[in-house]
């Protein structure tokens, strides 16, 4: 069931909230234990959340639009009094004494928030195997990695444990997951939902988004958590965009290029990318021609480049976020003769390998001497990007991707080959560096039978049309993808 | 170095230059609600961002933008768009381990201070950035790698500073004084700042170098810190360029170096090498958007501004036809605006300045323009002496009142001339060696002499004789009048 009529039977009285929460407890006490996508389940406080929304309802009161509806948030969102770990050591008992922004506007659309999920340390990774707390599998192949970093909210959703979740983004980390578990992934544009409370990986990329079982859905849940916040300088300062009101405009009339470079195809495009999911990408394409858009190759040549930008100013940028984690106000302590070698003990223990790996990187690429050949020529590459998308854009109303290069890959296949694990977001990034909208839809499946995503890219602030042409594919690729057998 | 600095500074010019940071008077911090206000039980002034919670965002304080622009207007900076910067290094006393500064793009460029006497010293920039909390290390003679353990207490950190970078003009620690009680002054009246150095609300640095007079090309500097007060600032300048000029002296290089001043030795210590210099990795700050201030909004800023301690010295001094730096001190006192209004009312400017210096030290109390203009001209129009002017005047600060009553109240009538020169001619039997001192000895004799006379005919009148008077009678009978 949708989390839309889920809403809609709790708001119209016809079943209760509890019921709901009750019935998705019950499938996370089922298969919890096998796909590792929690890394707390919050049942009691969900239970007694879903009483009180019950209660509104019992006195007419309006529940909100997602009344009822379990929702799970990546564990980069700060809960108050609720751990919140980042898939790390580092934050140790640390129980925030805030709510996220999101979470406010979570609570007041009438959500029920059911747990917080599994993830790539400090959300750097595609496979969510850099979590502390133990790989997140992919439902669909339990021998796979779901993606990531937001591996955790993919599965939540893909194995029917909620209906939806929240991710971050910052330069995959929703799409990806979203595309290898075959659910909804939406990245916003930059500064549409407030990152207030998300702990940050790299600020300028960082954007919060949806996981859905289908396109309305996740339109739902990004109605509720978009729109203007002040504790965000970089929030836009307008309101959410209408999106459920315009998913059945169809995309007659709409301009749809194909990203050559990262799609496997044109001469001067990146390799690596497995022909099924090349196939699916074409009658993605021809699905969009057939229900009227104008669809033709676009190229946005730097998008090449995106890649070796991203490993520049990404890695930069949590090389300051993550400072603050020092052992000195929260999280882990490892105690040692004095404040500097306590700080050090701390770090030590408290990091895993990917993120000490990013944290040198980006401290290497800050270093006086090395700024401008590194940092400085990565916002170069960013400019170009921005630019060259500016360019694509004045042809082209949307454009088209893979999500990924390939379907899911199985457990430990790259976690020992950072540069092969970085490759899986070729296709993903360029949006985070140009902070524009892109969300990927499943469109049916590879040779092996896992589910394939297809990437929709649009201009700042171009989430209606985004949505439109996701709808369009998911009807084609036959409705909904639906919860785990 | 142990050894007592002897060496002779002549031949040597001491280049000076100031870094001072002062904290902006907001009613918050610079990207939080959490209050800005000194003191407080620790850690009761925060919040997640002061405390750089993960997850925590800066959002900037508005007014706090507002007064750096008055600073930069107050010292004749361009004030330009801007951009935050983080400051990266790890100190438990700063939540994130960054700073969030300005570095190549600070709200106000190049401008000019102009000091009392006159002259211009060079502002490089003047930015803004957030303040870290403070540390106490208990134990290992206070510092961080030997202590057993620190506190940390977050109530000062993020409150807004502006750091006020000061050209490489000054020559002495005198220079360096003036420089920063003119700065102070005009955060003070601007609003800025309450710059209170003792608070640790207004904190300076400074770069010291030394090199042969007449040498155009800069010394090698140090930087030195801790400076709590306008004396430690003189002291620590003497002190540190007589231990240049020394290495200087015998055979040895001055090394490029952060320093310490310690005001119970009266030194500076090596605090840390050019080679042990952070590396701050400096980069934009992604969580702010760019600082863009409209020309109108500036107008808007500038025409609220209130006249400046230069301004108003000039205005003063222009009124009273002295030199500026002669009213330096009334306008110090915030007395200028008394001073002009008594002086509209027709008080003679040199009383009046002369009374503002001596007499209203505690400020003016109760005295109104009006009462102290009508006591000026009873002085001036001799039926007061500067004695009985001067009672007559605390009592005017103490309760105000008017000054004629006031004066009959104490039985003060000034001495008729006549009276006088009976006493002083009295005196002059009396005392014929001084007399004789007096007429014929040079300028010295002369003034002591004068004083002695008129202290008797004082201590004879008590007080009630015009010193003034009585020196002109002396002055006649002396035959030089």
């Amino acid at each position: 069931m949708s989390a839309l009529s889920l809403a809609g039977s709790v708001r119209s009285g016809e079943r209760s909230a509890r019921s709901i929460v009750e019935e998705h407890l019950a499938v996370i006490a089922d298969a919890e234990g096998e796909i590792n996508a929690f890394n707390l389940v919050t049942a009691d406080a969900a239970l007694d959340r879903a009483d009180r929304i019950d209660g509104v309802v019992a006195q007419g009161g309006d529940s909100g639009p997602l009344a009822g509806v379990p929702v799970a948030l990546k564990d980069n969102m700060c809960t108050r009094g609720v751990p919140t770990t980042c898939g790390s050591r580092i934050l140790d008992g640390w129980r925030p004494p805030y709510d996220a922004t999101v979470v406010e506007r979570l609570d007041a659309a009438g959500a029920v928030i059911i747990g917080k999920t599994n993830m790539d340390e400090f959300a750097m990774g595609s496979s969510t195997e850099n979590s502390a707390f133990g790989p997140t599998l992919n439902p669909r192949d339990t021998t796979r990695v779901p993606g990531g970093s937001s591996g955790g909210s993919a599965a939540a959703v893909a194995a029917g444990f909620t209906p939806l979740s929240l991710g971050s983004d910052t330069g995959g980390s929703i799409r990806q997951p979203a595309a290898l578990c075959g659910v909804v992934g939406v990245k916003p544009t930059y500064g549409a939902v407030s990152r207030y409370g998300l702990v940050a990986f790299a600020s300028s990329l960082d954007q919060i988004g949806p996981f859905a079982r289908n396109v309305a859905d996740a339109a739902l849940l990004l109605e509720v958590v978009a729109g203007h916040d002040p504790l965000d300088s970089t929030s836009i300062p307008a309101a959410a965009p209408d999106l459920l009101g315009v998913l059945d405009r169809g995309v007659e009339g709409l301009r749809v290029g194909i990203i050559e470079e990262i799609s496997g195809s044109g001469p001067t495009g990146l390799e690596g990318f497995a022909p099924d999911v090349q196939a699916r990408l074409a009658e993605a394409a021809e699905a969009l021609a057939a229900a009227g858009a104008v669809v033709e190759k676009a190229s946005v040549p730097s998008t090449v480049f995106g890649l070796s930008a991203y490993y520049v100013i990404a890695p930069a940028e949590a090389s300051s976020n993550l400072a603050r984690f020092d052992g000195v106000r929260f999280g882990l302590r490892v105690d040692a003769d004095n404040t500097v070698d306590m700080n050090t003990a701390t770090r030590t223990a408290g990091f895993g390998d990917e993120v000490k790996r990013r944290i040198m990187l980006g401290t290497y690429a800050l270093s006086a001497g090395y700024y401008d050949a590194y940092y400085g020529k990565s916002q170069k590459v960013r400019t170009l990007i921005v630019e060259d998308f500016a360019r694509a854009y004045q042809s082209f109303d949307l454009l088209l991707s893979p999500t990924a290069p390939t379907t899911a890959f199985p457990i430990g296949e790259k976690v020992d080959d950072p540069m092969l694990m970085y490759l899986n977001d070729v296709c993903t990034i360029p949006s985070n560096l140009a902070g524009h909208p892109a969300m990927s839809v499943p469109f049916g499946v590879g040779d092996d039978g896992l589910p394939v995503g297809v990437q929709v890219l649009a201009p700042a602030n171009g989430e209606p049309s985004m949505f439109r042409a996701a709808a369009v594919l998911e009807a084609v690729a036959g409705g909904p993808t639906g919860a785990m057998p | 170095m142990t050894s007592e600095t002897t060496s002779e500074m002549d031949g040597w010019e001491v280049v000076i230059g100031l870094e001072v940071h002062a904290e902006l008077a907001t009613a918050t911090k610079l990207f939080s609600g959490a209050r800005n206000e000194f003191g407080g039980e620790p850690n009761t002034h925060v919040d997640p961002v002061s405390l750089g919670l993960p997850g925590s965002l800066p959002v900037l304080n508005e007014k706090a933008v507002e007064l750096a622009i008055r600073v930069g207007l107050a010292l004749n900076c361009s004030v330009q768009a801007s951009e935050f910067a983080r400051k990266n290094y790890f100190y438990p006393d700063m939540p994130k381990d960054f700073q969030i500064s300005q570095f190549d793009q600070p709200i106000n460029g190049e401008g000019w201070l102009e000091l009392p006497d006159g002259r211009r010293i060079g502002i490089e920039r003047a930015h803004l950035e957030e303040d870290t909390g403070k540390s106490t290390h208990v134990g290992g003679g206070g510092r961080i790698h030997e202590a057993s353990y620190s506190l940390v207490d977050y109530n000062r950190a993020g409150v807004p500073l502006i750091e006020i970078v000061g050209k490489p003009d000054l020559r002495s620690g005198e220079d360096a004084r003036a420089y920063v009680s003119e700065l102070r002054a005009i955060l003070v009246a601007i609003g800025a700042s309450d710059g209170k150095m003792e608070e640790g609300s207004m904190r300076v640095d400074c770069n010291v170098s030394v090199r042969p007079v007449g040498e155009d090309e800069l010394g090698t500097r140090c930087e030195v810190k801790n400076i709590n007060s306008l004396r430690s600032l003189g002291r620590a300048v003497t002190y540190e360029s007589r231990r240049q000029v020394d290495l200087i002296a015998s055979g040895q290089k001055v090394e490029q170096q952060t320093r310490h001043w310690n005001e119970e030795d009266g030194r500076t210590h090596t605090l840390r090498s050019k080679e042990e210099a952070f590396d701050y990795r400096y980069f934009p700050e992604p969580d702010l958007v760019p600082v863009a201030p409209s020309a109108e909004w500036i107008d808007e800023i500038r025409a609220a501004m209130p006249l400046l301690p230069g301004e108003r010295r000039n205005r003063l001094a222009e009124e009273a036809g002295v030199q500026p730096a002669a009213a330096a001190l009334s306008v110090e006192r915030g007395l200028d605006d008394l001073a002009l209004a008594a002086m509209d009312l027709d008080a003679d400017p040199a009383r009046v300045l002369v009374h503002v210096e001596n007499n209203l030290a505690d400020g003016q109390g109760a005295l109104t323009a009006d009462a102290f203009a009508a006591l000026v001209a009873m002085e001036t129009g001799g039926d007061l002496t500067a004695t009985q002017a001067k009672t007559v005047l605390a009592d005017l600060v103490d309760s105000g009142g008017d000054p004629a009553s006031l004066a009959a109240s104490h039985g003060f009538e000034a001495m008729g001339t006549s009276e006088l020169e009976g006493l002083v001619d009295g005196l002059i039997a009396e005392h014929p060696d001084d007399w004789e001192a007096f007429v014929g000895g040079d300028e010295g004799e002369r003034k002591k002499k004068s004083g002695f006379f008129v202290g008797q005919i004082m201590k004879a009148t008590r007080g009630q004789a015009d010193g003034r008077v009585v020196n002109e009678i002396l002055e006649r009978r002396a035959g030089n009048a």
